[in-house]
């Protein structure tokens, strides 16, 4: 059984701590850390956002899902790249987290994949962006918005 | 008769396709297509492209002989791979410190047809002053693709829009033109900037 209700106090923590706030209604076993965006130039181009995703509770967890007032098309997708260097995008599907385990969206890996923007990605906002469990849970994290060259949370 | 004119137009949809296949194989695997990867990029000196930079100036790889080089593919629209790799190269550049000075640092798109010389202008901007932007017409960056042994390929998205996939790879070559290394993406600072210092130094040896 999981529980739906995410406690103040890990919320405030977190903000405390300098970390993305999980918000509001969700999982209190999925905890997202570390959550950040690059700035878009414009709405043409889709932008990304990563964070690490650690299930702490003791059933699995599976991902199906993003949703976002920033984005129409917001969907998981995993970068690869090849032995001969060449880097390819594509969508990630369904990611399965086991207890205890955590998944991290980073540069050159698995993204949030914000495509068809509905508005500009302004450096210095945050936006809300949801993620989709499979049991229906749902956490929402407040993604900071970086420079367009960030390369981590802290930057 | 009607029956006739839906064959027809199947015989000739068969037709278009078969050919866009043929040029898609000549373009990617045929004799149009680059030597296969794995190869070791051209010097600098045996390139020949016209591109243009993101001031408007036109430039070849004759741009670049006299300084270490190096280059980057990918494009504007890329939101992960690209901007991760510029950003990697900025911060290079910043641990070089007055050495980044002495280089050429290009980033060459593989999508001339979003990435106008405007659009290379306002990204480059964003990352080291040192990085300039190069675009040009579809067949000169072919050929620019072609002399570093890279490949690229337009991709359609879900989004109704597309991407591409490109070599990711960072190149180095000496200030005589020659090819030094490759850094591989995302590759680790403690890596890199040795392996930039290396086709520095080059230029050292080639100049006493
Ligand atoms: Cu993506």
């Amino acid at each position: 059984m999981k529980k739906y209700i995410l406690t103040g106090t890990l919320a405030v923590l977190l903000t405390f701590g300098g970390l993305s706030v999980p918000a509001l209604a969700g999982p209190e076993d999925v905890v997202v850390e570390n959550a950040w965006s690059r700035a878009s130039i414009g709405m043409n181009r889709p932008g990304a956002a990563y964070m690490a995703i650690r299930n702490t509770g003791d059933e699995p967890v599976t991902l199906i899902g993003l949703t976002t007032p920033l984005a129409m098309m917001p969907e998981i997708h995993e970068t690869k790249t090849n032995a001969e260097g060449v880097s390819s995008m594509s969508p990630a599907g369904e990611i399965a987290i086991a207890p205890g385990e955590s998944v991290a969206l980073e540069p050159g890996g698995l993204h949030a994949m914000l495509m068809r923007l509905k508005e500009p990605m302004t450096e210095g906002d945050t936006f809300p962006l949801t993620l989709l469990f499979d049991d229906g849970g749902e956490v929402t994290v407040h993604v900071p918005i970086l420079g367009i060259a960030a390369r981590g949370p802290e930057d | 008769m009607r029956r006739r004119a839906i064959l027809g137009y199947g015989a000739a949809g068969v037709g278009a396709v078969a050919l866009m296949l043929f040029v898609g194989w000549w373009q990617v695997d045929g004799p149009g297509g680059p030597e296969p990867v794995g190869q070791r990029p051209m010097a600098l000196t045996e390139m020949d492209f016209r591109l243009t930079d993101h001031e408007g100036n036109a430039v070849g790889p004759e741009t670049l002989i006299g300084r270490p080089t190096m280059v980057f593919f990918g494009f504007t629209y890329c939101p992960d791979v690209c901007p991760t790799t510029l950003s990697d190269i900025s911060g290079w550049l910043d641990d070089l410190g007055d050495e980044a000075d002495e280089m050429n640092v290009v980033f060459i798109t593989v999508d001339p047809e979003r990435d106008t010389v405007e659009a290379m202008a306002e990204y480059v901007g964003y990352f080291h002053p040192g990085i300039r932007g190069w675009t040009g017409p579809e067949e000169q960056i072919a050929r620019v693709a072609d002399g570093f042994r890279a490949t690229y390929e337009r991709v359609p998205a879900e989004s109704g829009d597309y991407t591409m996939n490109h070599t990711a790879s960072v190149f180095l070559f000496a200030a005589s033109g020659r090819f030094v290394t490759m850094i591989d993406y995302h590759e680790p600072k403690e890596f890199a900037v040795p392996k930039i210092r290396r086709a520095l130094e080059e230029e050292m040896e080639g100049a006493t």
